[in-house]
């Protein structure tokens, strides 16, 4: 069977190689990387100015993070509010334990409708479980209508970013992807389209058109889910989300368990955090609310597809669980330094940046090389945490991940790195072995210190020289310094001993 | 008040300690260098070493015991003991630990704090006739949040000229063994930090951490490019009679 949508590479993320070997890859990309740092700069721009116009920013940061904390300890409750109201409402709520499972829900509600595409508003829970490709395995083709999701499926490429997601690719790139790949999946871009971002968007939507009027069934995600009322949000920016949400018959939401919030007022909260969190704005320009089924107002068949993949693992972690409060807002990646340089790829995962490093090894563990690489994908700069509106403590989390990883990894591999940190262990905990160690480095010109050393155990060896020039240790540590000048007759000071 | 130099400045950069000595004795300090100090072991929590870490916890602990004040020329150093020595006490599930490292952390600055809060100074009477810029190292602004105290100091040093370093907020990339498991990343980072600090038309580019002034040292010193590095202490240590040797090895 031909495909029906747009294929992409690469298709499933898992057994990609290792973050230093994919950044290594992306760094070369020099367009890219120059896309990345004008795209992240601006937006960065855009936030502090509209978070400093907040007097109470920290307050309603606080509070979005103890709103989140609640709910995650009691998680259970809320969500089982949610079904029964959402139940009342006329909606039929599918509970999904992984991807395979929300995929199959998804393939069956469309099928009963009769229909054989979708429409899409841009969802990350549904690029997390792959609905696209499990879709057109179906023979059901997926339309993405978010501008840059729809540059990204005609481009046979993967998001790079969480709000963003072709913030890798410049206005004559996409000019180019439109040009060559719209006619193949509908109505062609016109033959005199230029690179101007009026024109552009005025192609993706003529081109986009007349699948919202032909669709039967549209799927979404949503950023909040309300148990108190049994209200669904979604919050965009170009208006795609309201035509899906709105005009086919049937809507499926697939939403990620920790959408949920307690109640409707707790949303007050969150939709100031988020729009000035994300895009620099003061509010978004849609946000659409909407609760169950309403005769023939909007959707007649509303279903919800409520998705665990890997959540209760991160719910477990009584310290891990915090990335559970993330709202997806991206200003992490933003402001990241290790994201601007290697751009989303690299992370091996729809979720990149530091929300990805601490989010992704919890929802598919470790044992992947490239979830393993994840946590240490960080120079711990902690700029994210600063911008996080829901103060998730991405630094402390990426150490406690890495703890585990070493945990886990201790009676296997690792072996050199055990090597040099049992015995650095043993050295620093010991000031008479650390004098030792340093009367040794120092006549021998090398330091035990993996990172600044020049001979250090493991594959890490050239690492720091290959770009670097490293100073010779001196010749005198501060401490034998110190001691003779102690030592030394005439000086008053105490020898400290 | 007593010196915790911390391990990298003791073994790799001993004329930063020299020189904190140095502007303290100036100002009327009596330094003790607690002869038993190891190293605050961020080294290995950062790298997910637990166990290890809280054995440089436990020697920390015990070297710092008796002191009164404990000073050291690191932000990154002394945002480990304030973030993470508690962590790490509690983790272990060692309550005596964290009520021990609790008094310690209480008592512990980074030079910058020392001198403006507890000496109450900004200007340390020192003369540095250059044109530099500083680089706000990320644990010293986000873990130990010394604010803008570096920049005070260096303000009222006679002679000097500071100018602002674009960008100056952004990591330089070193973060310890990131720059060993990440070495392409860092070092894309730590160029374009060189690039800013070059750009920024100073002689010297200025940190309290001498951590990621080796990383942005080592890079300036492979390309050439027009810059050195210094540590904040070497300046305020420098004065009209007694200038700054700059023969100390970059
Ligand atoms: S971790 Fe925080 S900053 Fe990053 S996307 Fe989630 S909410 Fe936004």
């Amino acid at each position: 069977m031909t495909r029906r949508t747009p294929d992409v590479a690469p298709v499933t993320w898992l057994g990609m190689p290792a973050f230093p070997a994919n950044a290594k890859v992306q760094l070369a990309n020099d367009r890219q990387r120059a896309n990345l740092t004008h795209a992240t700069r601006t937006i960065r721009a855009k936030r502090a100015a509209v978070v400093s116009e907040v007097d109470d920013w920290e307050q309603l940061r606080l509070a979005g993070a103890a709103i989140k904390d609640r709910t995650l300890r009691h998680l259970d409750t809320y969500l089982v509010e949610f079904e029964k109201k959402l139940k009342a409402a006329g909606a039929t709520v599918h509970w999904a334990r992984d991807a395979a499972e929300a995929n199959q829900v998804v393939i069956d509600v469309t099928r009963a409708a009769g229909a054989d595409e979708v429409v899409k508003v841009k969802s990350m829970a549904t690029q997390e479980i792959e609905l696209n490709e499990a879709l057109e395995e179906a023979g059901i083709a997926a339309w993405e209508t978010d501008l840059a999701e729809l540059i990204v499926q005609l481009g046979h490429d993967s998001p790079s970013h969480i709000l963003v997601p072709a913030i890798h690719r410049n206005r004559s790139e996409i000019r180019e992807i439109f040009l060559t790949e719209m006619g193949r999946y509908g109505r062609a871009a016109p033959d005199d389209l230029t690179d101007d971002p009026g024109r552009l968007a005025e192609a993706a939507r003529i081109h986009l058109r007349e699948k919202f009027l032909r669709a039967k069934v549209a799927v979404s995600g949503a950023n909040f889910a309300v148990a108190e009322t049994g209200t669904l949000v979604v919050v965009e920016s170009e208006g795609n989300g309201r035509m899906c949400l709105t005009l086919p018959e049937t809507l499926i939401t697939v939403v990620g368990i920790e959408k949920v919030l307690p109640t409707f007022a707790d949303l007050e909260v969150f939709l100031k955090l988020l729009p000035r969190s994300s895009t620099g704005e003061r509010m978004n320009p849609y946000t659409t609310m909407w609760t169950g089924a309403h005769g023939l107002d909007g959707p007649r068949d509303v279903h919800v597809v409520l998705v665990d993949n890997g959540r209760t693992n991160a719910l477990a972690d009584q310290f891990g669980r915090q990335v559970l409060r993330c709202i997806r807002c991206s200003a992490c990646l933003n402001i990241c330094p290790v994201y601007e340089r290697v751009g989303g790829h690299a992370y091996g995962s729809v979720y990149p940046g530091p929300i990805g490093a601490v989010l992704t090894p919890q929802l598919r563990g470790h044992t992947e090389a490239i979830d393993a690489s994840l946590p240490f994908a960080s120079s711990l700069c902690g700029a994210c945490f600063d911008v996080c509106p829901v103060r998730i403590e991405i630094p402390d989390l990426l150490v406690h991940l890495r703890r585990q990883v070493v945990d886990e990894h201790k009676r296997g591999g690792l072996g050199l790195e055990r090597l040099a940190m049992g015995v650095l262990g043993e050295v620093m905990g010991n000031p008479h072995s650390l004098r030792a160690a340093q009367i040794a480095s120092t006549l021998a010109g090398k330091l035990p210190i993996p990172g600044i050393g020049r001979k250090l155990p493991g594959p890490g060896a050239s690492a720091w020289t290959t770009s670097r020039d490293l100073p010779m240790p001196a010749a005198e540590t501060f401490t034998q310094w110190w001691r003779k000048r102690s030592d030394a007759p005439g000086t008053d000071e105490e020898p400290d001993r | 008040m007593s010196l915790f130099i911390t391990c990298i400045n003791d073994t790799m950069f001993p004329h930063t300690g020299r020189a904190v000595v140095s502007v303290l004795e100036r100002l009327g300090c009596e330094v003790t260098v607690p002869a038993n100090q190891t190293c605050c072991g961020q080294m290995f929590t950062n790298s997910g070493w637990f166990g290890e870490g809280v054995k440089s916890v436990r020697a920390f602990v015990r070297a710092f015991a008796d002191a009164e004040v404990i000073v050291g020329p690191s932000g990154s150093c002394v945002g480990s003991v304030r973030h993470q020595h508690p962590m790490l006490a509690d983790d272990a599930g060692d309550a005596g630990l964290r009520h021990e490292v609790d008094q310690i952390v209480a008592r512990t600055r980074e030079l910058s704090e020392f001198i403006v809060d507890d000496l109450g100074l900004v200007d340390v009477g020192a003369h540095f006739p250059h044109t530099v810029t500083f680089h706000p190292t990320c644990h010293s602004v986000r873990v130990a949040k010394v604010g803008d105290r570096p920049q005070q100091l260096l303000r009222a040093v006679d002679g000097i000229t500071v100018v602002d370093l674009p960008h100056a907020e952004e990591c330089c990339g070193f973060g310890g063994t990131f720059s060993v498991k990440n070495p392409d990343v860092s070092a894309a980072m730590g160029t374009d930090k060189v690039a800013h600090a070059v750009a920024s038309g100073a002689e010297y580019v200025v940190a309290g951490d001498n951590s990621c002034l080796l990383h942005i040292g080592g890079l300036a010193h492979r390309t050439k490019a027009p810059i050195r590095t210094i540590h904040l202490a070497e300046i305020l240590a420098s004065t009209q009679d007694a200038p700054f040797m700059a023969g100390a090895a970059r």
